[in-house]
């Protein structure tokens, strides 16, 4: 309990991953609390890399998260734009009300 | 040891909470001011963990600019207060609620023995491809081998970026009418009997310009 070892860092990476998921399932209000807890499951893959990095002693986990980053940076990017774009088309970005894709 | 126990459970309690204000906050800004503390409290860890170099990354890049995009869009589309509850749903009678949460729990609890079964393996050890050795700083190890073994992934990285750059523009960019603006075009190609015009100035007299 006191030393903190690699099942620490992997429980808490897989708490705030499911927290991620939980918000994707159960958010009905807008699109970009969605966005923010893609950023979250990312944060939490993040998390078990550079752990799983630190404690075999390898660098690759490290660089593999850069690459994460550059990755989650450029979808935020992209994502609060396409939202953007729809909002100036339709007024609203609550997720009940996007529907022009249903078929 | 216990300091770093007593920091460990500090930082990922304070990284724990924050993520379910995330979700479960109705104002959007403070759903983007606890990723903020979220995104702080996990480079926090990276730090006390030995990744200094990530973790400063980590607040330069998310902190510095994701979260102020993420700001910025909330106030900009003015969607920041929204009304009724942050799971109401008008059309199902909440049965998302119940499922998603299934969902969720399920995907945990297999996290959790995935987790619970890891055993260090001591051959893992034999398979390594790039050591940390402890006489060489964090960020020039991770220098040494991003420019070299890494280099074609780092320029593919570059290139993402500018493809989301590019993206970005090319989705959020539209022709307003009334804006005046340069015709490169027009510029370059003008020619100079069109913009010289020689006079013959008669003395005493000065260049009368017709309008």
């Amino acid at each position: 309990m006191l030393s903190i070892g690699l099942g620490h860092y992997l429980t808490l990476a897989a708490i705030i991953f499911t927290i991620g998921i939980v918000g994707i399932f159960l958010n009905r209000k807008n699109v970009i609390v969605i966005l923010m807890s893609i950023e979250l499951i990312l944060l939490a893959v993040n998390i078990n890399l550079v752990a799983f990095s630190i404690f075999i002693n390898d660098l690759s986990g490290q660089i593999f998260t850069l690459f994460i980053l550059t990755v989650a940076a450029a979808e935020a990017a992209i994502g609060l734009a396409i939202i953007v774009v729809y909002f100036r088309n339709s007024d609203t970005i609550r997720v009940e009300e996007i529907k022009n894709l249903k078929g | 040891m216990i300091a770093h126990s007593v920091f460990f459970y500090f930082f990922s309690l304070i990284a724990i909470i924050s993520a379910v204000m995330v979700t479960v906050s109705k104002n959007t800004v403070h759903s983007v001011f606890f990723l903020i503390l979220d995104f702080i409290s996990i480079s926090c860890l990276f730090i006390m963990i030995g990744a200094e170099f990530l973790g400063m990354i980590m607040l330069i890049v998310y902190v510095g600019a994701v979260a102020v995009l993420f700001l910025f869009v909330v106030m900009m589309l003015n969607v920041a207060e929204q009304k009724g509850q942050w799971f109401s749903s008008r059309w199902d009678g909440g049965t998302h609620i119940p499922i998603g949460l299934l969902v969720s729990l399920i995907i945990f609890f297999e996290l959790i023995i995935v987790i619970g079964g890891w055993k260090y393996k001591p051959d893992l050890l034999n398979s390594l491809s790039v050591n940390i050795s402890s006489d060489v700083t964090n960020t020039r190890s991770i220098g040494n081998v991003l420019y070299t073994d890494y280099i074609l992934l780092f320029q593919i990285s570059g290139m993402i970026l500018l493809v989301a750059m590019i993206g970005a523009i090319v989705l959020t960019y539209r022709e307003r009418a009334g804006v005046k603006r340069q015709s490169y075009v027009k510029q370059i190609s003008r020619e100079r009997d069109e913009g010289v015009d020689l006079v013959d100035v008669e003395k005493n007299k000065g260049v009368k310009i017709d309008a």
